[in-house]
């Protein structure tokens, strides 16, 4: 077969080592951002799933929105942070990988809270009331819940490594798409389209479907095997 | 088990290691210097001799003189001499150094709707493209292609507003790739035209030779005083070197298809 198929598969076999370099960046990128997110993201999703507070719903109402939050949008904002000339600015991390991952995160937490939230809330009700009777600590109810939810709780994960993974605005505007450094699949793309090489960006997609489906199978596979 | 296998496969993936941290320098830059591929023969000799890593960030002039601005690079190399001419008179830039120079050209349909002439002046050419309402596709995006572009159209009797004049704010390449695709006329950079010409079927060099289509590369470091942050000194090797005896010799020695891309300047 020839076309964008063939030199997927050829750039990957004959180890081009700036392909594998910029795939391992993005798999990095995404992965360094979404574990970082369900850190904070899965116990707030959980919270909101079980507690019953004042404005709850709009909460949940105002992160579903978040969901849809453009890509270039949070790449603007973060720049603006932490651009030399913005109030972060003494770190200096605009163009590096951190300024990367902190775009990726902040885009994939409303997904993880949002989703773990919705996931939880069709837990049977009486699940935490019957682990605090069973004398189980807040924590310990955290934890058992997530646990219990763990399919979709993961779904979420997984939702959100998508959105990181597949995005290219935060990248460009955050990483500036340098070779050899914070160059993605994606912001590769972007380039080679630019450039006028619609082969090799396709072939560049191919790869990062690849990817995806890898990541989404290991850990579907996991998770079953528990 | 596997859930821990998995989650400590995905945790070795995060902790990768990173390329071995070194002096690392920001340069913002047009498009057209890494589209031509003239920065990735230029900038590894200068890594070789300085130990220096050199970050390109390949945006519009606008844009890259912006970045400057705010202190986000070390240097810039860009091609909008009024633009670079405010960003030193403004503080913002210090050590502007002209680099390199060629041509922008008008490209369009072999078909030639509009009759435009080989030779002759860019404004005529643009007024017959205006006359016959041809497409012309515009970069729109305050790159330096795109402020020669209204340039000229000031020349020829000010900007279109029509729906033949497509302002389309994307980068020179796919602009030309859009121009290939709509049939249509506009204004590039010669050296992004040198290095995408075998991609865009139907497309050629309607007019060319205008001296008022001198396209001129300068590089600028941004002002220590005003960024104390920026990595001056680096920068400043970077200017050295652009402007060295042997820079010089690989921008003049750099062709594509047999064709030289780029004059130099500082030496010429």
């Amino acid at each position: 077969m020839n076309g964008p198929f063939a030199k997927a598969i050829t750039l990957l076999v004959t180890g081009d080592s700036e392909v594998w370099f910029i795939t391992g960046t993005s798999l990095r990128f995404a992965l360094s951002s979404t574990l970082i997110t369900c850190v904070p993201g899965i116990p707030l999703g959980v919270l909101i799933a079980l507690k019953r507070f004042r404005g709850r719903r709009p909460l949940l109402a105002v992160l579903n929105s978040l969901m849809a939050l453009p890509t270039v949008v949070v790449g603007l904002l973060v720049y603006s942070l932490i651009s030399r000339s913005g109030p972060l600015g003494g770190l200096g991390i605009l163009f590096t990988p951190p300024a990367v991952v902190i775009g990726q995160a902040i885009l994939a937490l409303p997904i993880v809270v949002s989703m773990t939230a919705s996931s939880l809330s069709r837990l049977d009700r009486q699940f935490p009331e019957v682990l605090v009777t069973l004398g189980a600590g807040r924590a310990q109810v955290l934890w058992m819940s997530v646990r219990e939810a763990r399919g979709p709780v993961l779904s979420a994960c997984l939702a959100a490594f998508g959105r990181v993974i597949g995005e290219v605005g935060a990248a460009m505007m955050l990483g500036g798409n340098i070779r050899w450094y914070t160059r993605t699949i994606t912001t590769a793309i972007a380039l080679e389209t630019g450039k006028g090489d619609f082969e090799l960006g396709l072939a560049l997609g191919i790869i990062l479907m690849a990817v995806a489906l890898g990541v989404n199978a290991l850990l579907h596979a996991a998770v079953k095997h528990e | 088990m596997k859930m821990r296998i998995a989650v400590t496969i995905c945790v070795c993936a995060v902790l990768l290691p990173l390329p071995a941290q070194s002096v690392r320098l920001r340069l913002a830059t047009t498009t057209s210097t890494q589209d031509s591929g003239l920065l990735s023969v230029l900038n590894p000799p200068f890594e070789k001799l300085t130990g220096i890593t050199v970050d390109v960030i390949a945006v519009g002039s606008g844009k890259a003189i912006t970045l400057g601005q705010n202190g986000d690079v070390d240097v810039v190399l860009v091609h909008d001499r009024k633009a670079e001419d405010l960003f030193v008179a403004q503080g913002y830039g210090v050590s502007r150094r002209d680099v390199m120079h060629n041509d922008f050209v008008i490209v369009g349909p072999a078909e030639n709707p509009a009759k435009v002439a080989a030779a002759g002046s860019a404004a005529a050419a643009f007024g017959r493209i205006a006359a016959a309402g041809a497409t012309f596709v515009s970069r729109g995006d305050a790159s330096g292609t795109h402020v020669k572009e209204l340039d000229v159209w000031a020349k020829a009797g000010g900007k279109p507003q029509a729906k033949w004049y497509k302002e389309v704010g994307q980068g020179m390449g796919a602009v030309l790739t859009m121009s290939a695709d709509l049939k249509a006329y506009t204004l590039a950079d010669r050296g992004t035209w040198l290095a995408m010409k075998e991609k865009l079927p139907g497309l050629k060099i309607l007019s060319e030779g205008d001296s008022f289509l001198f396209n001129l590369y300068g590089v600028i470091a941004v002002n220590p005083q005003k960024w104390p942050k920026a990595n001056y000194m680096a920068a400043m090797q970077y200017i050295a070197w652009l402007t060295s005896v042997e820079g010089q010799r690989i921008i003049r020695e750099y062709t594509l298809g047999g064709q030289q891309l780029f004059f130099p300047d500082a030496i010429p």
